[in-house]
């Protein structure tokens, strides 16, 4: 562990060394492969929120962004992306609960939880907020009714609005 | 230890030779920490702990150099909480990796979680909430020589708590997506159609006090999945040759398992269909183990996940890995807004139907079985023997701005000897009601009121639950929940189970602090389920990343 203090590293005051969206590939609703470091929305921000068919307060965070969902893109050009940590047991399950619920979201499966590792997410759901440039921003560990609000604040801030 | 560190520093060494470049890398990593004071209580059967508090705690620390990363986690189970194996009781660090990654190869040495197709065969995985963990150590490259097609191999040895089992496991996957290999001719098809096959085995120490055993332990398995706009089919067949085990009772008899999945989706309308047979299909790295350790396949229940605390909690199913013919169905339909039904924002309505049986097989009597076959069964046949059954009906709607509810019936039959091994518990009943109302008081304050029942004449009888819990968005959330066996058929043990919860949330950390009795039950993850015994006292949770 001494190994670690020798580099010297303290990512958050380094100015423009925000940590970046890790290379870790995911599967696409339609059986594709997907690398989660090539998101992009053309300079706009991203959310990504970590979620499974098995987590209430995650369905609800989906569901009840998805009705200012309309508007956050109006004002910002905010994209959702809903990564799926379901196993093979409720895998099959996403597809007709995203879809059958009309979710406007870009949606992937993280079928072994790789991504969920490489982003440190201890339990969902658990939402982050990356900027145009790929790096993560913010994140906040839980859903709330209201906490999309929170977060809208935050997109804002980085969409300059 | 002494191995871990060298890889660490030989590591860092790397590190270090690129350290004069801008770029610095980068450090990530996350925290848990679980701890509970346990005050003995005769009136819920929550045992005296000597040591008064106890704690599981673990943190990863991840660092990142463009292609490559290395971490590592420290864990710390002193004593482990009630309810997690006592072998995890220690501390210190099993899971260490360097790993580099471009766009063909992506090498991993040390430490490393893999699936193979939906896990039927080959699948390391972790929920540290449930105390599982059966990770590889050792060496896996993954490799996409051409478009569409993706090769995996890996070769290791599982963890077993704070050792490694004695079985070392080589496996291959390869999965061609046919759509993208070929694209000049189908990359434009609306069908996709992708293949996989794997191939793992085990080789083990054959010496045994009583039987032959074998050496090596192969297992295939092939799969398929075809996808067309709202339409998506897949199966895979998982096939393994004799493996006699402390699981299967030391029988020769070869194992197999088919998993069949069917779904459409369009708007406002999704349908699942599942179906799974297993035979015979307990694969671990260590034939004489048992509990949840060293799995080297994946074998989840096919049944829907609860989330309502009665009927997640108490007669959840976990898959029979020796032998089991399952199925499930779950239909989403969305009323639209303006209907009777749909109102002013539209309403939802999921049905869901799990069966579960034993399999349709013939005993051979010891005497005419020299060669130890077990037994003969019919291929996805289901046997007279009812493990489990489930119907929920859930129905979910928004009356208003700052109304709406859910409202669910549960009807489940649940063989506790079987699922629970014990014996002479025999199947329950059940019928659960619950409600679930929320009212949004304003933009960040929140009140939600759960009412449950749940009925049945077995086990400990009937019981009722009220919670609520107030949020106030981002960061606070307050919670009171109580369970009351009042149909326990024992007067004496016709208890109420106070549990008052407070949590804070700061960004990505999240502390907890719990106070009251906690009844034993199921504590499920996604569907994989660890044994919580009675408690009573404080408990404290924080979690963090960074």
């Amino acid at each position: 562990m001494f190994a670690f203090s020798a580099t010297k590293i303290d990512p958050s005051s380094v100015d423009g060394n925000k940590r970046k969206v890790p290379a870790v590939k995911v599967k696409t609703l339609d059986g594709g492969t997907f690398n989660m470091a090539d998101v992009a929305n053309g300079g706009k921000p991203i959310v990504i929120s970590f979620w499974a068919t098995w987590c209430s307060p995650c369905k609800k965070e989906l569901e009840n962004m998805a009705e200012v969902y309309e508007d956050w893109q109006k004002e910002t050009g905010v994209k959702i992306i809903a990564i799926s940590i379901d196993d093979a047991r409720n895998a099959s399950k996403v597809k007709p609960y995203i879809v059958s619920k009309g979710l406007p979201y870009d949606v992937y499966i993280d079928e072994n939880q790789d991504f969920k590792r490489a982003m440190n997410v201890n339990n969902v759901p658990h939402t982050f907020l990356v900027d145009g440039e790929g790096h993560i921003i913010w994140d906040h560990n839980n859903y709330s009714e209201g906490d999309e609000e929170h977060l809208y604040e935050e997109i804002k801030k980085i969409a300059g609005k | 230890m002494k191995q871990i560190y060298s890889l660490l520093i030989l590591s860092f060494c790397y590190l270090q030779a690129f350290s004069q470049e801008p770029n610095y890398g980068q450090v990530s990593g996350n925290f848990a920490l679980d701890a509970q004071y346990y005050i003995a209580d005769s009136t819920i059967n929550a045992q005296n702990v000597p040591e008064k508090t106890r704690m599981n705690t673990f943190a990863n620390i991840n660092y990142t150099l463009g292609k490559f990363s290395t971490g590592f986690r420290y864990e710390a189970y002193m004593k482990p909480l009630l309810g997690f194996l006592p072998g995890w009781e220690g501390q210190g660090i099993m899971y260490r990796y360097a790993q580099f990654t471009d766009d063909k190869f992506d090498v991993t040495i040390g430490s490393f979680y893999e699936q193979f197709g939906s896990g039927m065969i080959l699948r390391a995985y972790e929920e540290r909430a449930l105390g599982y963990d059966n990770m590889f150590d050792g060496a896996r490259v993954k490799f996409n020589p051409y478009k569409g097609v993706y090769l995996k191999g890996l070769y290791g040895k599982q963890r077993l708590f704070w050792r490694l089992a004695d079985g070392v496991v080589r496996g291959a996957d390869a999965e061609v997506n046919l759509n993208e290999m070929l694209d000049s001719v189908m990359g434009r098809m609306k069908t996709k159609f992708i293949l996989g096959a794997s191939f793992v085995s085990r080789y083990q120490n054959p010496a045994d006090v009583n039987y032959v055993m074998p050496a090596n332990v192969g297992s295939f398995a092939t799969r398929l999945n075809i996808i067309r706009d709202k339409w998506n089919v897949s199966g895979e067949y998982v096939y393994k040759i004799n493996d006699p085990s402390a699981d299967n009772k030391f029988i020769y008899k070869n194992g197999q398992g088919l998993l069949l999945q069917f779904n459409y989706a369009t708007k406002g309308f999704g349908l699942s269909l599942s179906g799974k047979y297993i035979d015979n299909m307990s694969f671990r790295s260590d034939r004489y183990e048992g509990f949840t350790n060293v799995f080297i396949n994946f074998n989840p229940a096919l049944t829907r996940p609860h989330t309502y605390n009665l009927a997640a909690t108490l007669y959840p199913y976990a898959c029979q890995p020796t032998g089991e013919i399952a199925f499930q169905g779950e239909l989403n339909y969305k009323f639209q807004k303006g209907t009777l039904l749909g109102g002013k924002y539209g309403a939802n309505l999921a049905v869901n139907y799990s069966y579960a049986n034993g399999l349709d097989t013939t005993t051979f009597s010891p005497e005419k079985d020299s060669a130890r076959m077990g037994y003969s069964s019919r291929f996805f046949g289901p046997g007279s023997n009812k493990y489990f059954r489930d119907f929920n009906i859930e129905f979910r709607k928004k009356v208003s701005d700052k109304f709406k509810f859910v409202l669910m019936y549960i009807y489940l039959e649940y063989d506790m000897e079987i699922v629970q091994n014990l014996i002479g518990k025999g199947t329950i009943y059940s019928h659960i009601g619950v409600a679930d109302l929320n009212y949004k008081i304003d933009k960040k304050n929140n009140i939600r009121v759960e009412v449950q029942h749940l009925y049945t004449q077995q086990d400990k009888g009937s019981w009722a639950t009220v919670l609520v819990e107030y949020t106030r968005s981002p960061h606070w959330f307050i919670g009171a929940l109580s369970q009351y066996n009042y149909g326990n058929e024992v007067e004496a043990q016709r208890v109420n189970y106070p549990y008052l919860t407070v949590g804070y949330i700061q960004n990505s950390t999240r502390i907890t602090m719990g106070y009251g009795k906690q009844r034993e039950g199921l504590f499920c993850v996604g569907g994989v389920c660890r044994a919580v015994p009675a408690s009573n006292g404080f408990t404290l949770s924080i979690t963090s990343s960074f």
